[in-house]
């Protein structure tokens, strides 16, 4: 009986072969793939859209009237898990809390978008970036004027991604 | 006692207490804001409402007497509806600005409305705004934050007693204010800042530098004056941050004087040194540990055998340690000298033989409050020790009786019964006067005490004097730092211990710096080895012998002698002609460069671990709460090691706990014949008395190099005015007009601001000592001429 099975096996194994039943399937998902609709992007140039909550580079906010908007209370630092902020604070010559040093080391952020979540007053920020790199040891940690800088350049979008933020928290 | 049944727990409480003590005792926690258990109560927050049963509203918790068989709730929905109505009545004009208060994180309103405030507020009018007032470089205020619970005001009017800070205007309109756009200027604000729920008073050095989460707390001990108090040091990320108060009921209670909380400001001062420095033919050189100190080692031992070792003197600041101050006095003396000193501020070493083990109050500074009656001589105690002030404050409030002998007519903040304010500084024929009346009160007769003071006529006020000191009760004599530096030193020891042999009153004195007393202990003086054992053979030189002989060489540790020592000029001229200098400092002084020829960077009080034995003769001991900071050593590691490159015996101690063993070890138990001070020399008063004498305190906050560097304590009225101080009728007599005079001492002549302050007696000039303005104007007690510019 078994016997016979095995024989049966072995023909339908012959017939295939000859007929390259294997090769006509593969060409078949080939053939569905080459005429379905294409899902890859050309990155560099384009780009996936991405969602108004996405935690990339990191930057620190200003008002409109160009007045920083950090006020040093330190939540961020206190509340990052992974100890990748260090500020420094001082009166300025106004009288006003403010920092005079605010790094973040990238090699320890985790993007876990605590800080933002912690700012009581939307200074810190994680923008949709994640295009960036570094060439030198010293580069991953954020200057307060770096993340100023980026601040500035991105504030448009910046403030286009809080507002989808907030309806979406409404 | 009454029992009370506090959330149905059975509690003895004892009678006439109030719930709040009763609960705090038992651990149940009762929101409170207004109530301060060293303060008196106000219930004025209303916080601590709480159910009690048979009463129709919540009461008080502060404020409401235990009663036999009474039933108190804490958490019923009654009580808790309470508190949380009273926390969204305070909530409603504050301004809720933690992120920006230096007060979050460790805000009493901001932990308790995390339990009884609501989620959003209901409040929709305007909040109330008060302007900010600038009470002083000390504490910062933001007074619309401040929830009216005037505890800052009660501090002010029962401990440190000075009204400075006031309430004015009732209900939403009270304002918390200085009286007349005043600054606060007592020796005890910073307490003000603690005792502040909120963020109403911050301290100003600490503005905005760090947060409560971040610091680490390690205690320790104040390290300025002879009291040490209990205080606790916060650092983040190895640098000090601040001081605060560490509560210690026997010493401090819950209070620290500013000095002790402000000085840390200067740790990180540009004078701090951060490493060893060789001068080589007048070019400074920065150079490695080992470098410097083989080179101590080579010109001591060269001077050493060149004029003997005779010519090595060594000075210690009194706020060393006691194991800096037994291995330098160890190292000196394998050296081959004794002239090892300590007493700064001193000028009169007669009777030094017979001198106690250390000198001290005698007694536990707590008790200092049960006297019923205290005879303050030569000391502007708030001044020199705050908190032995607010001791005899405490005294005086309960109804003990306050005497002074003073050269000066300096405020106290306590009702003085009776003073005699002496002229010309002459404190010893002030005492001699009291003596004297005591003796013809006296029923024994004290023959050679008679005679000695034979000359002497009491006035009214010492015969008052002498009938309160006859009185029965807890009583004594307290010598501050201007009798402990007045040349006359010995017959004022000599008249007091007269005087407390007459009435029974014991002699206690307050000594400069934190550890004069384990100075004493550990040796550090030209006539004792550690333990009071006499030195065999000759004594070395006191600190005004070393001076006067100019040595040829001197070893300073923590010392800057022309601002620490009593004759400034003549300590500075001492260093300059001597040959080698080395200076085992923290601080480099810039007008010691020309003497110095070694600076050792050594480490302050926040940087070391070691011990301080304060007044009360109690060794206590603390640990460093950072890293020594850039290249700079603990003292005690630093002496050590030049023992071993001097190549002196036993010097081989691994830890700073070693010394302390082997000091303990050494002293063991002290046996020592204390010799009654009794001179002989004919009482010294000046025979001119229309010559003007120099008075010559130190300003509280000129005490020490740390202190002299703190730039907030600096802009305060005690960093010491920096010119004359004369009373109208001498500047009437000698026709001095306009704002400054020419003051002349021996050949120095300087222009310096005049104040005219009617504290001065007559004949007398105060110009503080211990500012580097008038250092080349010589010592307190020297002859002044004053004239017009």
């Amino acid at each position: 009986m078994g016997n016979k099975m095995t024989l049966l096996k072995r023909l339908r194994h012959y017939v295939k072969s000859f007929l390259l039943w294997e090769l006509l399937l593969g060409l078949k998902l080939t053939g569905r793939h080459l005429f379905s609709s294409k899902v890859t992007i050309q990155y560099p140039e384009e780009s996936i859209p991405r969602s108004a909550r996405f935690r990339g580079l990191h930057a620190l906010r200003r008002y409109p009237n160009g007045e920083e908007r950090c006020i040093a209370c330190k939540l961020c630092e206190a509340v990052c898990p992974a100890l990748a902020i260090t500020i420094e604070a001082m009166p300025r010559e106004d009288g006003s809390r403010r920092t005079t040093l605010y790094e973040i080391d990238l090699f320890k952020c985790v993007y876990c978008g605590f800080c933002e979540e912690a700012c009581p007053v939307d200074a810190i920020v994680e923008t949709g970036l994640s295009e960036y790199h570094f060439e030198k040891r010293g580069q991953n940690i954020l200057t307060k004027d770096k993340l100023l800088a980026i601040g500035d350049k991105y504030e448009s979008q910046i403030a286009v991604d809080r507002k989808e933020q907030w309806r979406s928290e409404d | 006692m009454p029992f009370i049944e506090i959330n149905g727990k059975k509690i003895e409480a004892e009678a006439g207490s109030m719930i709040i003590e009763v609960a705090d005792c038992s651990n149940i926690q009762i929101p409170r804001f207004c109530y301060h258990k060293k303060l008196s109560i106000a219930a004025s927050c209303r916080m601590c409402l709480v159910e009690v049963e048979r009463a129709p509203k919540p009461l008080p918790a502060c404020a409401t007497p235990v009663t036999e068989g009474m039933k108190v709730w804490t958490r019923s929905p009654k009580a808790l509806l309470a508190q949380k109505a009273v926390m969204e009545f305070l909530l409603i004009n504050h301004p809720l600005d933690c992120p920006i208060c230096d007060q979050g994180g460790e805000c009493e309103l901001q932990d308790l409305s995390m339990g009884y405030g609501q989620d959003a507020s209901r409040y929709t009018e305007g909040k109330r705004v008060v302007k900010d007032k600038n009470i002083g470089s000390l504490i910062a205020t933001d007074l619309t934050r401040c929830i009216q619970c005037t505890r800052c005001v009660r501090f002010g009017t029962e401990v440190a007693g000075i009204r400075e800070l006031g309430a004015t205007g009732r209900g939403e309109c009270l304002e918390i204010g200085t009286f007349i756009e005043q600054s606060v200027s007592s020796e005890l604000s910073g307490n003000m800042i603690d005792l502040c729920p909120v963020g109403a008073l911050t301290s100003k050095p600490y503005r905005f530098t760090a947060r409560g989460w971040e610091l680490k707390q390690t205690p320790s001990i104040a390290p300025h004056d002879c009291v040490g108090s209990h205080i606790y040091v916060h650092t983040r990320r190895n640098q000090v941050m601040r001081v605060v108060p560490r509560e210690n009921e026997s010493i401090n209670e819950a209070w620290v004087s500013d000095r002790d909380r402000f000085s840390y400001e200067a740790l990180y001062h540009s004078d701090r040194l951060t490493q060893p420095k060789i001068k080589l033919k007048g070019e400074w050189q920065t150079v490695s540990w080992q470098i410097a100190l083989e080179y101590i080692a080579n010109r001591l031992s060269q001077i050493g055998s060149q004029h003997g070792a005779n010519a090595i003197g060594a000075l210690l600041s009194p706020n060393a340690t006691l194991e800096e101050g037994y291995l330098l006095q160890k190292w000196m003396r394998g050296l081959g000298s004794h002239s090892i000193d300590h007493r700064l501020r001193q000028s009169d070493f007669r009777h030094q033989e017979g001198a106690p083990l250390f000198p001290g109050l005698g007694l536990p500074i707590n008790e200092l409050e049960q006297q019923s009656l205290v005879l303050l001589v030569g000391s502007d105690i708030r001044k020199e020790q705050p908190i032995i002030g607010l001791k005899l404050r405490k005294m005086a409030l309960a109804g003990g009786k306050a005497l002074v002998v003073n050269p000066v007519d300096v405020p106290f903040n306590f009702d003085i019964a009776l003073k005699s304010i002496v002229c010309q500084g002459n404190l010893v024929l002030g005492l001699a006067k009291i003596a004297k009346a005591l003796l013809n009160q006296s029923e024994i007769h004290f023959a050679k005490e008679a005679a000695w003071l034979a000359s002497i006529e009491p006035e009214a006020v010492d015969i008052q004097m002498a009938n309160l000191l006859r009185a029965s009760g807890k009583k004594m004599i307290v010598m501050g730092a201007l009798a402990a530096s007045h040349p006359a030193f010995s017959q004022i020891k000599a008249l007091t211990q007269l005087i407390s042999e007459l009435s029974g009153a014991k002699v206690g004195i307050l000594t400069d710096g934190s550890n004069s007393a384990g100075a004493w202990l550990s040796g550090c003086i030209p006539h004792r080895l550690p333990g009071g054992k006499s030195v065999q053979g000759e004594a070395g030189f006191t600190i005004a012998e070393m001076f006067e002989k100019a040595l040829k060489a001197y070893v300073l540790v923590n010392v800057e002698p022309h601002l620490d020592c009593i004759e400034g000029a003549k300590a500075r001229r001492a260093l300059e002609q001597a040959e080698f200098v080395v200076a085992i400092n923290t601080f480099e002084s810039p007008s010691l460069q020309k003497a110095v020829d070694v600076w050792l960077p050594l480490a302050p009080f926040s940087e070391t671990s070691g011990t301080l034995v304060n007044t009360e003769g109690q060794w206590q001991s603390f640990v460093a709460v950072a890293n020594p900071f850039e290249e700079s050593r603990p003292g005690w590691k630093i002496l050590r090691v030049l023992g071993n490159v001097c190549d002196i015996p036993d010097f081989d101690y691994e830890t700073c706990e070693d010394v302390l063993a082997a000091l303990r070890l050494e002293i063991g138990t002290p046996e020592l014949t204390v010799i009654k001070p009794f001179c002989v020399d004919p009482i010294e008063y000046l025979a001119n008395t229309d010559e003007i004498i120099r008075i010559a305190p130190i300003p509280l906050y000129a005490s020490d190099g740390l202190v002299r560097r703190a730039p907030a304590l600096q802009q305060t009225k005690d960093a010491g005015f920096r010119g004359l101080q004369i009373n109208r009728t001498l500047a009437t007599r000698l026709n001095l007009v306009g704002e400054a005079v020419r003051v002349q001492c021996e050949d120095c002549v300087m222009q310096l601001p005049l104040l005219i302050d009617e504290q001065m007696p007559d004949n007398t000039a105060m110009i503080f000592s211990g500012l580097e303005d008038t250092v080349s104007l010589g010592g307190p007690y020297s002859v002044l001429k004053l004239e017009n510019i």
